[in-house]
């Protein structure tokens, strides 16, 4: 992406496009990356209310995955998932799982 | 020369009303008549006077104003922020050590392109402490960003005060301004000025449309953010672009002003200066007290002239340049120190401009009046004697002087 | 608004992901709470630190709701100065009152230390703010330094832990007490592991008519040195062992809103930290004692003030 002229940006540095971080990638940082067994998941949005990301994808209140785009692998979910249906594997395992798939 | 005249009719000039007030008291009559969204100010001698007679018309309801009475003037500055960025007009005063402590968020102020209006009674800056009159706080903040705008004397404080706002206000400029007045000289000097009607300020200064508004709940915008390497620069260049382009503005506007009220304003004044061969560029009351001087050698058959500067930023270098072209010798007068520079404010941007344009006349640069020292029509004259000889001899002598200090 | 995670879930974030908080940190947890709380507009000053620099680098920012950031020492009084010119525009027909909040965020050396003054100043002129410390009990936007929200003992990289010198040798001021000195009409200390308790805190803050203060413990795995994971329990542990008791300050009556079971000993809360781990050592068993001894003693004077009422 070519950076903007002097001429092209608004003045005084603000920022017209609210949200625009969603287009910044965090999910590089990650070592460990959370699974969740959907099958046992009860959306209860434990997970969900602790997202230091508001990374847990909900669909009319219930839980469809995480925004790997943006997880960081901190584990708070897997921590404090009441019925423990997280677990958190290394990023290096489930990308090698990805690509073997 | 910037100076433009009228163009405008006498017949659409709106009828002054006379009336005796102290440059403090017509600033605060000033921001009644213009009556900001929000003003925050901290009271600090000799601005307090600008700040209780405003908080008199808050009280009696003659003004809109949501008056925030703040614990100090980094305080003001950060409520003014606040408030210009949520899209009103705001206003605030200060001097001295006042300005020193906003002087942090000044340049909040300006890199967020908020068009926050600031009277100013020129104070010096301690220590050890004076409440008296030199340029010490402006010039400590000449590189904020901030457009300066000086008076000569009371009737320009009340006029700088309007015009401040239509200029900050400028779609091309939207940045603050100060307009200044010397503490104490000005603003505690009761003298005869006419005032505006208020129906002609209301016409004159219009309403403004902020371009973003942090109260735009619907279209949320991120003011202030982090800008690191590769955004700073740019953001830095508007501001340049700014304030180049409010050279242009601030003559416009004077001349409208002028149309109105038949009293013209632009970055300069000049006084005989037309065929002068020595010069004194002065900003402040003290240019009222160099006429005399300029009189008294004109008696004497001396070509003198005086270049009275009215904006300190933007520098109109091209003006002075112009102005000065003519003489064979100036001296700049500077009411404030640039500790080990080689010279002082004004003077530096005076070599520049002079340099730049190629004009070569010997300039030297005189420091007078600091902590309210008085500076007489009489001092002055051996100013334009020194001058003279260096005109003379050639021998331009030292380049820094005091003017009215003991050796 | 009551408040129902099943239903708040389906709302988009106004704190959009993106943002370079540190794995863990629990700041955008409560950032994310605080603003799932607030139904009507919402406009939001942050003072430098953490929170600001990690959501506003330009030209992303993660902010959905108006923002500002002005400087280090003055979010407070920016946000009193927006609430002040919404004021005058409402007031003089300019703009319809759209029932508009102002927030401010703060970390504790924004609060407790730099901008001190400033805040004093809006809660006595009683702008209606509601200004919120993400206290995470040092300076760690800039590398880990003692405030004076740095607990007694606490290691950071201005009270280190040296041959003569067991940390931070003073005890951290007690800012949510001073607030309630101001008495302005709602203070409390929160932390999110009880987001309900935190999140209804937000909305009784708001609904107070004059300033408000939310004290709200932020757990910093890279400055106290413990796992990312851990924040929420961690903040649990804080509210268990009574380092960081959860009360609320209503038009100057005070509240408990939680009381543990069993209240657990500090070491309890210092194992779980590295910024500790010295305290644990034989030598420094008085000074643990001694912590132990003031975190009891402040409790006991808390609860008092609480059943008094």
């Amino acid at each position: 992406m070519a950076l903007k002229s002097w001429r092209e940006l608004p003045i005084g540095g603000v920022i017209l496009e609210s949200g625009s971080s969603v287009d910044y990638l965090t999910g590089g940082w990650r070592a460990e990356r959370p699974i969740i067994d959907m099958d046992r998941c009860t959306s209860c949005m434990i997970c969900w209310i602790f997202c230091p990301e508001g990374g847990i994808l909900v669909e009319e209140s219930k839980v469809t995955g995480i925004d790997m785009d943006h997880c960081k692998g901190c584990g708070i979910c897997a921590l404090e998932c009441p019925p423990k249906v997280i677990k958190m594997v290394q990023e290096v395992t489930a990308l090698e799982g990805e690509q073997g798939r | 020369m910037t100076m433009t005249r009228s163009k405008g009719s006498v017949t659409d000039r709106v009828q002054g009303e006379p009336i005796a007030l102290d440059g403090a008291k017509a600033v605060a009559q000033a921001m009644r008549q213009m009556n900001p969204d929000v003003v925050a100010a901290y009271p600090i001698t000799p601005q307090t006077e600008i700040v209780q007679t405003f908080s008199e018309y808050v009280a009696n309801g003659e003004v809109d104003t949501e008056f925030v009475a703040v614990e100090s003037e980094h305080a003001a500055m950060s409520a003014c922020i606040g408030a210009a960025a949520a899209g009103g007009r705001v206003q605030t005063a200060t001097t001295s050590a006042g300005m020193a402590f906003m002087w942090e968020v000044l340049y909040v102020a300006s890199s967020l392109r908020l068009p926050i209006i600031m009277a100013v009674a020129n104070r010096a800056l301690s220590a050890p402490l004076n409440i008296h009159c030199d340029h010490s706080d402006a010039m400590g903040a000449r590189d904020a960003g901030w457009l300066q705008v000086y008076a000569e004397d009371v009737q320009e404080a009340y006029d700088n005060a309007f015009q401040a706002l239509r200029i900050a206000e400028h779609p091309d400029v939207m940045l603050p301004v100060m307009h200044c007045q010397d503490g104490f000289i000005i603003s505690h000097g009761v003298e005869r000025l006419e005032l505006l009607p208020d129906g002609a300020v209301k016409e004159f200064i219009g309403t403004y449309t902020p371009r973003y508004s942090l109260l735009d709940t619907e279209h949320p915008a991120t003011f202030g953010p982090v800008d690191l390497q590769d955004h700073y620069f740019e953001h830095k260049r508007q501001q340049v672009d700014g304030m180049e382009k409010a050279l242009a503005v601030v003559e416009e506007i004077g001349q409208e002003y002028g149309d109105l009220t038949g009293r013209y304003y632009g970055h300069l004044s000049p006084y005989r200066l037309e065929d002068a061969e020595i010069a004194i560029v002065v900003m402040g009351s003290t240019a009222g007290t160099t006429k005399i001087a300029v009189d008294k050698m004109r008696e004497r058959g001396i070509k003198a002239g005086l270049l009275k500067l009215r904006t300190f930023r933007p520098f109109p270098a091209d003006a002075v340049a112009e102005a000065l072209a003519g003489v064979s010798a100036v001296a700049v007068l500077d009411r404030a120190i640039a500790f080990g520079s080689q010279g002082n404010p004004i003077f530096l941007d005076v070599c520049t401009s002079l340099y730049a344009s190629g004009a070569r006349p010997d300039v030297v640069n005189y420091v007078y009046g600091l902590g309210g020292r008085d500076t007489t029509a009489s001092q002055i004259t051996t100013v334009y004697a020194d001058l003279l000889n260096i005109a003379e001899t050639g021998q331009r002598g030292p380049l820094v002087r005091y003017l009215g200090l003991r050796e | 608004m009551a408040i129902n995670l099943r239903q708040m879930c389906n709302e988009r974030d106004q704190l959009a992901p993106g943002h370079r908080l540190c794995p863990g940190c629990a700041e955008p947890v409560v950032v994310r709470q605080i603003l799932h709380a607030i139904e009507d507009p919402v406009v939001v000053a942050n003072a430098t630190g953490c929170l600001e620099v990690s959501t506003s680098i330009f030209p992303y920012t993660s902010w959905r709701v108006p923002w500002i950031h002005s400087a280090f020492e003055n979010a407070s009084t920016t946000a009193a100065g927006a609430e002040s010119m919404y004021r005058s525009l409402v007031r003089q027909g300019k703009m319809a009152d759209n029932g508009t909040k102002f927030l401010a965020f703060g970390g504790d050396g924004a609060t407790y230390d730099i901008g001190f003054q400033f805040l004093s100043g809006v809660w006595e002129r009683g702008h209606k703010v509601l200004y919120v410390c993400l206290n995470n009990e040092a300076y760690m936007n800039t590398g880990i330094q003692r405030s004076s929200a740095t607990p007694l003992g606490a290691w950071t990289t201005t009270s280190p832990v040296g041959r003569v010198r067991p940390g931070k040798r003073e005890n951290r001021k007690n800012m949510t007490a001073i607030a309630v000195a101001h008495e302005i009409p709602y203070v409390a200390q929160a932390s999110p592991h009880l987001w309900r308790d935190l999140m209804n805190k937000v909305q009784r803050a708001l609904a107070a008519d004059g300033p408000s203060f939310i004290n709200v413990l932020a757990p910093c795995p890279r400055g106290w040195r413990s796992e990312p994971g851990e924040s929420i329990s961690i903040s649990k542990l804080a509210a268990d062992t009574c380092v960081w008791p959860l009360y609320e300050v209503i038009d100057g009556v005070w509240k408990l809103n939680y009381k543990p079971r069993n209240k657990r000993p500090v070491t309890d809360w210092m194992k779980s930290q590295g910024r500790f781990s010295h305290l644990l050592k034989p030598e420094n068993e008085e000074l643990v004692t001694q912590i132990q001894e003031r975190v009891d003693k402040e409790w006991e004077a808390l609860v008092t003030k609480c059943e008094a009422n």
